[in-house]
């Protein structure tokens, strides 16, 4: 085997994953393009303060559907990140432990449940017990959602934290509790953020648990045991309808969607940089 | 203030069946620096890590006897107690790493949430630096992070932490195995130094070192001691043939 064939090959090789990644990419690039493209024209003044108009009067928004999302996915995370972060400590504390083994397998699981059946089982559990559709069932079933991608980023954010760390708090007679309070947490704290910025990230384009839960609400509503609408719930609504107006809030709620996630994501980026903790 | 401050009666240490302590007698006087030496894996760290109940961290870890420091027995004392009484100093430096180095010199106060006046954490920060000789090296860069140091600046800011307290003993588990031989030659002076307040218990594996600093040593073998002199007596003329052996470089 010469060395220029070993050149060609390694060229070649270099080729097709480049143009592989291409392909991938392309797609994602043309899916943001058209929201976009489509999304920016919807968005101005009206679109942020007005509630949705009936079809053919001008000027409706969103505002219910932003505030509801803002409400909805701000009680999950009140849920689900205490949870989370206790659970993931209890892991990464204790992981010799049968609790702790069954909680990791039970953890995976959730992680692999159908969004739409963790609606339908809050559908059963809150809505039915509660006679009526509510937003505050919509955060139950979101944070079910949050809490995998938490409890795995607390635990494997702590597991990577050295031993000698909490050795060298103990030995100076700091209390256990305080020791993973005061050196441990904060030492995890850019990965356990992260963690949380992400579930957020994921949470908040889930429409198939609201539709059971939160349901929508064509009104303002700040009241969270009342049905409550929101930005997927909005998009899914607007979206199926015939009207051309209504096509442009979904896709103006689109491009807001996209918007947050993306901040979402940068956001964890820079704290990821600014905050790294080295040992 | 002569006197035992440490006895160890008896003492037998475990990891699940494994012993790794046997039958450990050794009483240690106020102010002495002591010297734990051995081959790798004769139980001299276990030693240090049982006198702060260090040990019993490690799953399946199990202790008989007793430790007697000032006649009381560790194993019946508060833990939180025990352990501010007696400071430690481990193996690679661990400064915490989201403390700036003035919050890792009172990491012990702030920690267990004692409160200090503003002034009187200046004062504990500023004589903790200056009894390990940081003081000149760090006082313009108070607030930046701990980890931001050389590893000897790191480890002699670890002693500082473990000396805020006031503690009565210092266990120094290999403290300058990880460190370079200026920063190994500084704690040494520094140990020197704080042999006049604290009672000192040195693990190494570095017979000159254990022959420059230290008063007594002990030798480790198998998880017992064989011999437990003054150090020169240990190195000029030691009793045990193994002792003589492992000084001389025969094995370990």
């Amino acid at each position: 085997m010469t060395i220029e064939y070993r050149n060609i090959r390694n060229k070649l090789f270099k080729g097709i994953v480049i143009i592989l990644t291409v392909i991938c990419t392309l797609p994602l690039l043309l899916v943001l393009y058209r929201i976009t493209k489509e999304g920016i024209s919807a968005i101005n003044w009206d679109f942020f303060v007005n509630l949705p108009k009936p079809v053919g009067e001008k000027g409706g928004g969103i505002a219910n559907a932003l505030v509801g999302s803002g409400l909805i996915i701000l009680m999950a995370s009140v849920f689900a990140i205490p949870l989370g972060i206790s659970i993931g400590i209890y892991l990464s504390e204790f992981k010799k432990t049968k609790l702790a083994y069954f909680t990791l397998l039970s953890v995976d699981v959730l992680q692999g449940i159908p969004s739409i059946v963790i609606g339908i089982i809050i559908y059963l559990w809150v809505v039915k017990t509660m006679g009526h559709f509510s937003a505050v069932s919509g955060s139950i079933a979101l944070s079910m959602m949050m809490l995998p991608a938490i409890i795995k980023s607390t635990e494997e954010t702590l597991k990577l934290i050295p031993d000698t760390l909490k050795e060298a708090s103990l030995s100076l007679g700091v209390p256990y509790y305080r020791t993973i309070l005061k050196v441990i947490l904060p030492a995890g704290i850019t990965g356990i953020l992260s963690g949380v910025i992400l579930s957020v990230a994921r949470v908040a384009g889930e429409t198939a648990p609201l539709l059971f839960t939160a349901f929508g609400n064509p009104f303002m509503n700040t009241n969270i045991t009342k049905p409550m609408s929101s930005l997927p719930s909005i998009i899914f609504n607007y979206a199926i309808s015939p009207y051309e107006d209504w096509h442009k809030l979904a896709w103006g709620a689109s491009f807001m969607l996209i918007a947050i996630i993306l901040v979402l994501n940068i956001i964890t980026k820079i704290a990821q940089r600014k905050w790294r903790v080295q040992f | 203030m002569a006197g035992t401050i440490l006895k160890a009666k008896n003492f037998n240490a475990f990891f699940g069946q494994n012993q790794v302590l046997k039958n450990i007698n050794l009483d240690i006087m106020r102010n002495d620096v002591v010297a734990v030496m051995g081959p790798s894996g004769c139980g001299k760290t276990t030693f240090i890590r049982c006198i702060n109940r260090m040990h019993e961290l490690t799953p399946d870890a199990t202790a008989e006897g007793e430790i007697l420091v000032d006649d009381k027995n560790v194993y019946k004392m508060n833990l939180i107690v025990l352990r501010r009484k007696i400071g430690m100093v481990f193996q690679r430096p661990n400064p915490f790493p989201t403390m700036s180095i003035y919050q890792n010199a009172i990491a012990g106060y702030l920690l267990n949430g004692i409160k200090l006046t503003k002034s009187k954490k200046d004062e504990v920060v500023e004589t903790s630096l200056k009894r390990v000789a940081l003081w000149d090296e760090v006082k313009d860069s108070l607030h930046k992070k701990g980890t931001f140091l050389s590893g000897g600046q790191q480890q002699r800011l670890c002693i500082a932490r473990a000396i805020s307290l006031n503690p009565e003993i210092l266990l120094l588990d290999e403290p300058t195995s990880a460190l370079d031989p200026i920063s190994t030659s500084k704690i040494e002076e520094l140990i020197y130094e704080l042999k006049k307040n604290y009672t000192i218990i040195i693990v190494t594996h570095n017979m000159q070192q254990a022959g420059r600093i230290s008063d007594k040593t002990a030798f480790f073998y198998l998880g017992e001691v064989l011999e437990y002199n003054v150090t020169k007596e240990i190195f000029t003329n030691p009793k045990h043939e193994k002792t003589q052996n492992y000084i001389t470089g025969h094995f370990g």
